[in-house]
């Protein structure tokens, strides 16, 4: 049986013989285009006048388009409507599109988009979360998740029953290694056909035919794999697939088009940076009783996805802990920079982040091990969460009292209090922290939980599958395809696994929210037992046995004491004219959710995780190491056990990351200055935690999801969030008054060594 | 100009490609040998590195940022040329054994980074990789694949890469000594020295700069060699960040483990110490830790050399001491006995650019500070020393008391800016506490964090 097994990536030979081709490594026909565009360098302005003359003079250009030369829509937007292509009248933020460059050569295109000489008259610009909350400049909302009375139950606490505070919680680059990407040849009568990285090829159909005006039958979109995605190629390719797609209709001409890595971090979307304002009330325990918290969103210029990352933001507001009473409002603001987008966890982080503060400031209070006072609001089954849906597949209790053990927290986290009181003049200070994860699986936009297969068995009984999931590193196709192997009984090289390709299965949701092994494993399965019924059907009465009875095991199909080759029972199945084609289709049931009266049932199921990470930090610097990290993440019973703890041991290192070294930074002007990898810091190689212990907890899935796994994709993106805590607690240690930390995130070294001043008593 | 070198194993000759081409769009788009990946194009990511092999030895580099000029005469491996007809690398099938790629784009450059490692039996990976940024596994199984390849069979191809190199006996690149170095900057002052290309390779791939007069330095062998007299040790201006490494370990250790943080493997093998001081950056980790020594440079132009301290050199922003065709030919330090300490502080220990680097050389004799030069980067216009901050400690006793009373003389020293990497309040917040820490360390054998274990 192939699933559960720990098989390598399907393509890791070719990753590592550089074999493995991506969009831009595909070979061009041999006049092929390339594009650039010219961007505004003003935050916010009316444009006055657009004089390219030098653009159209450089050295191999071929056509400069401005929106007027569109065809039919200027829109890139995957939501709302509210996002040229290229700039119209106005501009929303340093980096929009206002010009493309159709030139001979990538270089060619990228020197002449320089060139443009573009005015603008400059309106003031709503850069931060102040300006925008002071301009009344928001999407929608405030928007509330209401549970219990909370106000009257703060009330009955007095200040020292209480926490409150306010934070900062920053953005994060994806920094995915391959850029935006994408390729556009022109077919017969107009049509197009589009390689494009991205995530969503069914969107980029639906645009880029928009942006054509032709039906979306007009447009073909493939993609192989990605040089990953993190939720950057949700929406963020349309741009450069739209921008191809028309050039090469104006000109007749294949068309490619490459983000260099400055533009892109410059033009593209990030993960949305919050501030979160809590006021939480609690017993003598910890226990929380009431919480009343503020999040406020900078989704930037364009809505974007801003509104469902919002809304996931809500939604995990309580991550792993019973809040008897909540309020949880949420402010999507509108500002003059790049309209955030989708990341990984999809505002689930941001959500999280808040509720771990509200924990380890309750413990700081009480002098409680943090530990204890989690502990004691984890969830038990049948409790409700702030919208209204019963827990009924909590492991986080259990999950956690094994980390514990298996991490041996106690006895470290009493020896760093034993130290931060022995010696408080220690200049390198430890701290340690266990953080809870527990991740709402489905996409919280219901109708977007479908997913559809194509299985063909040829006539030698090589299979090939086709679904609506695309890879981007998770390994998604090696999973689906040991699907397909072990629903048909087969070896898994007898897969074969091909490029997502909207012409082979069409109206696909995007491959986000975690969902991909979900939603396209049970379509894969569906559209295999189809063909398994077909085939049994036809041969069972020739062996006298039922046909449910037909087991397809070890490439035979046995029927009773019976058994043929796999193989041969195709052969003969074709030769007696049996379809061995089939069509796969998956809805996940049970899911319903009202998003304006935050009721419902959002999820279908839950994933948990647990993470201790142990950090020491220097005090005159501010400069730290991650030494420990213990893992134990939930994935069910797992479809490939290797896989699965790839995604968590690096999920933790970019959570990680983004809570620590991950600062991005607009100047005065909306100017984005951490637009290139010199000057964003993504963990490197010796970041990692120098002992990195990671386990999978023994767990079925209560629902019956293929073969009872769960989704492994972002919730442990959320286990980074122990180093941030973990930080919190070293620095703690060096409070001369007992006053809590309260660190912003990112905690670079500087804010740690701001933080240990403040706390010291000292001038910044 | 034509270039002769070896690209997996077979003789390569190109002519009439601009001196600024790169292997990286030489191999994408010339050859179609598309395994070598662009990922940032400006030699922070390592996604393009390749192997360059020359008698030196074997070197990972950037493809993005190296002009073809840079490989005459030397061998070139890429991610298509490691396996042996279809066997793997070790370090290819230890990465699919060890589950070490996810989205596979930066795994090509992990590939050449860890075939050089194993060629070279390097095992401090992390130092090794710190070059090649992975955003999907967390580094984890790439560190047990290069663990679990450690000391297998080498693969033949790296003699026949010798034998074929020894063979191929390109024709000289000019120019080929100091002397035709310094007759053609003269004539051509406005020219641009190119010696790694890890700074005026980004002129090229981000400032999108046409050079059209250059000349490559990094060959000229009586400018890469290292002296050592009983004086000092004299250290030609194309020595590479990571030979200049090599041969200040044993004289001054902390030295050598701020350049184990300079960049990255990859780009120590490319630039020089000539350039790192030629180009002025305030930035430059070199300049900090030679000024503290009482490094002297030696300037040239034509047939006529100056030495002055390398703390001269740098008059303001963007303005260095040094005439039109005048050149840095070498750089001196002076022997003696090793005080020196290194504290280069970032926002990420590896590959990063300084936010500020402080360099202390403090010497005591009879409890009393005799003699102290500190030096800083990233706190002026120019590498600077902490001129108060020295006055305050000379002739005090070296005490917890001295050092207190220094501390405010460093607002007199330095008014530093914000910026992305700091601001200005963390930055003199840490330069007071980099005096802490080095009597700290210096009195009580203070430890480092780097150097904590779990």
């Amino acid at each position: 049986m192939s699933v559960a097994k720990p098989t390598p990536h399907d393509a890791a030979l070719l990753h590592v013989t550089g074999a493995a081709r991506y969009v831009d490594d595909t070979p061009m026909p041999a006049n092929t285009l390339h594009l650039a565009f010219g961007m505004s360098d003003v935050a916010h302005g009316t444009i006055t006048s657009i004089n390219l003359d030098a653009v159209k003079a450089a050295d191999g250009v071929v056509k400069v388009l401005v929106a007027d030369d569109l065809p039919a829509e200027n829109d890139v937007s995957p939501s709302a409507h509210d996002e040229p292509l290229l700039a119209t009248g106005s501009v929303h933020y340093i980096g929009q599109p206002i010009f493309c460059v159709i030139a001979t050569s990538h270089l060619a295109a990228r020197k002449a988009a320089r060139l443009g000489q573009i005015e603008i008259t400059e309106k003031t610009a709503i850069l931060t979360i102040d300006d925008a909350l002071a301009a009344d400049s928001k999407f929608e909302g405030p928007i509330t998740f209401l549970k219990g009375e909370p106000e009257d139950a703060l009330a009955r606490f007095n200040a020292d029953q209480t926490v409150n505070g306010s934070f900062e919680l920053g953005g994060q680059e994806h920094f995915y290694l391959e850029g935006q990407a994408a390729l556009a040849q022109p077919q017969d009568n107009g049509d197009m056909v589009v390689q494009s990285s991205t995530q969503h090829p069914s969107e980029i159909q639906h645009k880029v035919a928009q942006a054509l005006g032709k039906p979306f039958h007009a447009v073909r979109v493939e993609i192989r794999r990605m040089g990953g995605g993190f939720g950057g190629k949700e929406s963020q390719g349309n741009a450069l697939a739209i921008a191809c797609a028309v050039s090469a209709k104006l000109t007749g001409r294949p068309c490619k088009m490459r983000y260099d890595r400055d533009d892109d971090m410059i033009i593209t979307g990030k993960r949305h940076d919050f501030r979160l304002t809590y006021t939480a009330a609690f017993d003598e325990t910890g226990k929380v009783q009431a919480l009343i918290m503020h999040q406020y969103a900078r989704c930037g210029w364009g809505l974007d996805l801003s509104i469902p990352v919002a809304d996931r933001a809500m939604l995990h507001a309580d991550n792993a802990y019973n809040l008897p009473h909540a309020r949880i409002i949420s402010h999507r603001l509108k500002t003059n920079t790049q309209s955030a987008t989708a990341y990984r966890g999809f505002g689930g982080p941001q959500g999280m982040v808040p509720i771990e503060r509200v924990m380890d400031h309750i413990a700081h209070k009480l002098g409680f091990d943090p530990l204890d006072v989690r502990r004691v609001n984890f969830y038990e089954n049948g409790q409700t969460t702030p919208y209204h849906m019963t827990i009924n597949d909590s492991v986080i209790t259990p999950l956690v009292a094994e980390l514990r053990k298996t991490s041996d927290y106690d006895a470290r986290y009493s020896a760093i209090q034993k130290d931060h009181a022995d010696h408080p003049d220690n200049i390198l200070k430890r701290g340690i922290a266990l953080t809870p994860v527990k991740f709402g699986i489905s996409f919280t936009l219901t109708h977007l939980n479908q997913a559809g297969a194509l299985v063909h068995i040829y006539s030698d009984g090589s299979v090939q599958l086709n679904h609506g999931g695309t890879e981007m590193g998770q390994g998604l196709f090696t999973k689906v395809a040991q699907v397909a192997a072990t629903t048909l009984g087969i070896p898994l090289d007898q897969v074969k696994i091909t490029a997502t390709d909207t012409g082979k299965v069409p109206n696909t949701s995007a491959t986000a929210a975690s969902s991909g092994a979900d939603l396209n494993g049970m379509a894969v399965k569906n559209a295999c037992d189809t063909l398994k019924t077909r085939i049994a059907e036809f041969l069972a009465p020739k062996y006298d046995c039922k046909a449910e009875d037909v087991c397809f095991a070890e490439g035979q199909l046995i029927f009773g004491k019976d058994s043929i080759p796999f193989k041969d029972a195709i052969s003969l199945a074709y030769q007696n004219r049996i379809s061995l084609s089939a069509t796969g289709f998956y809805a996940t049931p049970k899911i319903q959710w009202d998003r304006m009266a935050g009721r419902g049932r959002p999820f279908f199921y839950f994933a948990y995780g647990a993470a201790v990470t142990e950090v020491v930090i220097d005090t005159l610097s501010g400069e730290y190491r991650i030494l420990r990290t213990d893992l134990l993440h939930d994935a069910g019973k797992s479809l490939n056990p290797a896989l699965d703890i790839g995604q968590i041991e690096g999920g933790y290192v970019q959570g990680a990351g983004w809570l620590t070294t991950e600062e991005l930074i607009w100047d005065d002007r909306g100017s984005l200055r951490t637009h290139a990898p010199s000057t964003y810091k993504i963990p490197a190689c010796s970041d990692r935690p120098q002992v990195f212990n990671v386990a999978l907890f023994e767990n079925e899935n209560v629902e019956n999801t293929i073969y009872k796994s769960k989704a492994v994709g972002e919730p442990p993106f959320m286990l980074g969030i122990s180093a941030w805590v973990a930080l919190s607690h070293a620095i703690s240690g060096c409070s001369a008054t007992g006053e809590y930390p309260a660190i912003n995130a990112p905690a670079t070294p500087e804010e740690v060594l701001k933080t240990i001043t403040r706390l010291k008593g000292e001038s910044w | 100009m034509s270039i002769e070198f070896l690209l997996n194993g077979e003789i390569t000759t190109i002519s009439g490609a601009p001196s600024t081409r790169t292997l990286l769009d030489y191999l994408r788009e010339t050859r179609g040998l598309t395994g070598t990946k662009e990922g940032c194009n400006e030699g922070d990511c390592g996604a393009c590195t390749v192997m360059v092999s020359d008698g030196a030895g074997h070197h990972a580099m950037n493809a993005c940022i190296l002009f073809l000029p840079q490989l005459h005469g030397k061998s070139v491996r890429t991610v298509e040329g490691v396996a042996t007809d279809n066997t793997p690398h070790p370090v290819q099938a230890a990465m699919i054994e060890k589950h070490g790629s996810q989205c596979g784009f930066c795994t090509p450059g992990f590939i050449m980074s860890m075939t050089t490692s194993h060629a070279n039996d390097a095992t401090d990976h992390d130092t090794q990789l710190a070059g090649n940024l992975c955003r999907c596994t967390g580094y984890a199984p790439i560190i047990r694949a290069a663990e679990a390849a450690e000391k297998t069979a080498k693969p033949d191809w790296l003699v026949e890469d010798a034998n074929a190199l020894a063979a191929l006996k390109a024709k000289a690149i000019h120019p080929q000594s100091s002397d035709e170095l310094a007759t053609w900057y003269a004539a051509n002052p406005d020219g641009t020295l190119i010696g790694g290309a890890t700074d005026v390779g980004l002129w090229v791939t981000k400032k999108l700069a046409t050079l059209d007069n250059v000349c490559f330095i990094s060959q000229i062998d009586d400018m890469r060699g290292i002296e050592t007299a009983k004086d000092g040790m004299r250290i030609g201006a194309c020595v590479t960040m990571t030979e200049l490494r090599n041969a200040i370990a044993p004289l001054h250790p902390d030295f050598a483990e701020m350049l184990r943080r300079f960049a990255s493997t990859q780009i120590r093998n490319a630039a020089t110490i000539g350039g790192n001081i030629a180009n002025g950056s305030p930035i430059g980790d070199g300049p900090p830790a030679l000024i503290a020594l009482g490094a002297r440079l030696t300037l040239r132009k034509g047939n006529t050399r100056r030495e002055i301290l390398l703390q001269d050199f740098f008059v303001d922003y963007g303005k260095q001491d040094r005439a039109a065709g005048e050149f840095v030919e070498s750089i001196f330090i002076p022997t003696q006995e090793d005080r020196l300490k290194c504290y280069k502080l970032t926002k990420r220990f590896d590959q990063d650019i300084s936010a500020v680097l402080g360099c202390f050389n403090i010497h005591i004799k009879a409890g009393k500070v005799a003699c102290c030069a500190i030096a800083y980067g990233g706190m002026a216009a120019t590498p600077k020393r902490a001129a108060h901050v020295e006055a305050a400690l000379l002739g005090k006793p070296w005490t917890k008391e001295t050092i207190s009373a220094a501390l405010s003389a460093f607002a007199q020293d330095f008014t530093p800016m914000s910026d992305m990497r700091a601001s200005r309040e963390y930055r003199l917040k840490a330069t007071q506490n980099m005096l802490q820490r080095y009597f700290l360390e210096d009195t009580q054998n203070a430890p480092r964090v780097l150097e904590t274990t779990p």
